[in-house]
């Protein structure tokens, strides 16, 4: 409780004197002389009065975040205790997923592999696409286009995700499967390890399609901010580069990422998290499958594909097991954003040397 | 526990419940929506009451009827006598219905590939993989059937329309029983899952050379390639109304305790293998007793006018001699 009482007197008068205009100066201290030394008083006591009521009323605002996280928190463990203690740490390494055997055999494998899968082969896609065109936006793009690329990015992040769902289901589900796969199938056919990755039957629902999706979902948010932070590029540091003779590529390798690092990294972590959590449209086209097949070919599910499709006839110890992927999904987008903090704070310390 | 499921309950029927005062609530299977809709339509036309019922899958509408936030609960797969003692409730068969095997293959016309409750089996198991499999070719001999992997379709949520299915698969195929059995929500050893019987429809109307499981409505609706099956009795079957009436026919209502009836794999020539009926659960001693009142009156209105509707959406109404004795259950247990 040590932030208490934050220092009200020298915060009052910057307040004051910074929310009287110009015009009004004179006037005002004409009154405030007049009316001598106890009514200012008191209209220091009225302004602190605000002042106190205010920093209480944020005060309770931000508080209220801390409680909402906790009471989640509170509630997802409560809810996965009973399954905490039937499977301890056996339920991330079991594959198998039975909820209607007696009593039900539950393990979290097959979705997590999803999860780390689909989202690993989103970022993969989407890191260069994202970067690429925030660089020709903000370095090579003439102004005419500028704009109409820039709305068009915005709006692939304001369009639902369910409309991402359908999309995929009726569009891309078929165009994949009819075309790409069984091309990408035949020429890995009998190579080691890329052979199985890529073994077929093509399927309109699978880990691969969903992955796809994803990376368009999260296309923008690295696109977005890295624009953003290309723009804080002093011109003068980029001007001096092509001054000594460098190219477009060499200026965007040696000064506008080295230089927005950090921001470009935020961004990207943001859309790993979007990744991550994504439901529906991974719902509708991943094929809600709780096997571990090396191909990402094959219909999989993640853990919030999971949840959303078995919550409602969920009960008892199954339920409880839902909840705790819940559980897990939580802590493991926790650990990212964690693990980008701690990036972020150790770039920003070499920046800063 | 309990407190997290009465959240998400009262979060689900949060929706539901705040129309009109004197709706009558009811929530549960997926399997009877597009039939009680209906009834709840003519109902509001005639009698100026509406229903407010939500297909949310015949599990959650168990759990939102146990808890009390609904006046009564839809279920697709009966409870045993036990559970109903236990939650102090009743339970009636309202109407029957059919699933049907649905495929989607080049030229293959409606009812012209037909399977036995064992082959459908073996293609969920997965070890059925290809349309060309001679297990199919020699139940079919005159189709020209494509080389392709099958697609197999399934649920993805937990349904009383996977209880049906699997019911029938594990009382025709021996390995189903001992892998997989039956239930909501299995562990499925192949397939892609899909949410609903309009996501399966849906799935299956979408991917070449595939085969799902759908309520019979969904497939007419969706226009989708149903398939014939052999019974029981060893005679191929078509869906139609007729098929599922033979199949009904053939159930004892009056020597199940608690109407305790599963209709798959029913014999006689012409009785279709998957047949089921779906179940409404209600309180015998209801909070709300003015509510529960309403409900009677909705369910004895359904009975005595709405076969045609039913039949209409090929549903197959309740017989007569099964209404009497619904209505004597009525009467008998339920509390005013």
């Amino acid at each position: 409780m040590s932030g208490v009482k934050p220092a009200p007197e020298p915060g009052h008068l910057g307040y004051t004197v910074q929310g009287i205009g110009v015009a009004d100066m004179a006037v005002q201290s004409d009154i405030m002389e007049a009316a001598g030394p106890y009514d200012r008083a008191k209209a220091l006591s009225a302004f602190k009065f605000g002042d106190v009521t205010f920093y209480w009323i944020t005060r309770a605002c931000a508080i209220s975040v801390l409680l909402i996280l906790g009471g989640i928190i509170v509630s997802l463990i409560a809810g996965a205790w009973p399954a905490i203690r039937e499977y301890g740490f056996s339920f991330l390494f079991t594959s198998r997923w039975a909820p209607s055997n007696d009593p039900p055999v539950l393990g979290a494998l097959g979705p997590i592999y999803g999860t780390l899968v689909t989202s690993v082969i989103a970022m993969t896609i989407a890191i260069p696409v994202g970067l690429g065109i925030a660089i020709f936006l903000t370095e090579l793009c003439p102004q005419w286009l500028r704009r109409p690329i820039g709305i068009a990015v915005e709006l692939l992040a304001g369009i639902p995700s369910i409309i991402y769902g359908m999309w995929g289901f009726f569009v891309l589900g078929p165009f994949m499967a009819d075309s790409f796969q069984p091309f990408v199938i035949k020429v890995f056919d009998g190579v080691p390890i890329l052979g199985t990755i890529f073994a077929g039957p093509p399927s309109y629902l699978s880990l691969f399609n969903a992955s796809l999706i994803l990376a368009i979902m999260v296309l923008p948010f690295i696109t977005a901010i890295s624009v953003d932070v290309f723009k804080t590029v002093p011109p003068v540091l980029k001007e001096a580069a092509y001054g000594v003779g460098c190219t477009t590529w060499e200026v965007v390798r040696n000064v506008v990422i080295p230089y927005t690092k950090v921001g470009v990294i935020g961004g990207i972590m943001l859309a790993l998290g979007r990744a991550l959590g994504e439901t529906m449209a991974v719902t509708f086209i991943i094929g809600n499958a709780f096997k571990i097949t090396g191909s990402v070919f094959s219909p999989g599910t993640t853990i919030s594909a999971a949840i959303a499709s078995e919550f409602a006839e969920s009960d008892g110890l199954h339920q409880s097991g839902l909840i705790l992927l819940g559980l897990l999904l939580f802590v493991l987008t926790f650990f990212v954003l964690a693990a980008a903090r701690i990036m972020l704070m150790r770039l920003e310390k070499k920046a800063g040397n | 526990m309990n407190f997290i499921k009465t959240i998400v309950a009262a979060g689900l029927v949060a929706a539901s419940t705040s129309a009109f005062a004197a709706d009558i609530t009811g929530a549960g299977a997926t399997f009877p929506f597009p039939l009680y809709s209906k009834w709840a339509d003519s109902y509001k036309k005639e009698t100026g009451n509406g229903l407010n019922y939500q297909s949310i899958g015949s599990g959650a509408g168990i759990k939102q009827i146990i808890a009390k936030t609904v006046t009564f609960g839809a279920s697709d797969m009966p409870l045993k006598s036990e559970q109903l003692d236990k939650e102090g409730m009743i339970q009636w068969p309202q109407a029957m219905g059919a699933l049907v095997p649905v495929v989607n293959l080049e030229g293959i016309k409606p009812g012209e590939l037909v399977f036995t409750g064992e082959l459908l089996g073996d293609i969920y198991l997965g070890k059925v993989k290809k349309w060309d499999d001679p297990a199919i070719a020699k139940l079919n001999p005159k189709l020209k059937l494509p080389t392709d992997a099958i697609t197999v379709v399934r649920r993805s949520d937990g349904s009383g329309t996977t209880f049906l299915w699997t019911d029938y698969l594990s009382k025709t195929n021996a390995e189903w029983k001992t892998k997989v059995g039956a239930g909501t929500a299995v562990e499925w050893p192949t397939g892609v899952g899909a949410k609903g019987n309009e996501g399966v429809a849906g799935n299956v109307g979408q991917t070449k050379n595939s085969i799902g499981y759908v309520e019979y409505a969904y497939a007419k609706q969706n226009k989708l390639t149903h398939a014939g099956v052999i019974n029981k009795a060893g005679k191929t079957v078509q869906p139609t109304i007729g098929a599922f009436q033979a199949a009904a026919a053939n159930a004892d209502w009056a020597g199940a305790k608690n109407y305790y009836v599963i209709l798959t794999d029913q014999a006689g020539e012409a009785s279709w293998p998957i047949t089921g009926a779906t179940f409404i659960l209600m309180h015998k001693d209801a909070t709300d007793k003015a509510a529960a009142k309403e409900a009677i009156k909705f369910f004895t209105w359904a009975f005595a006018k709405g076969d045609k509707m039913a039949e209409d959406l090929d549903y197959i109404p309740m017989p007569d001699s099964v209404v009497k004795m619904i209505e004597k259950t009525w009467t008998a247990e339920i509390k005013s």
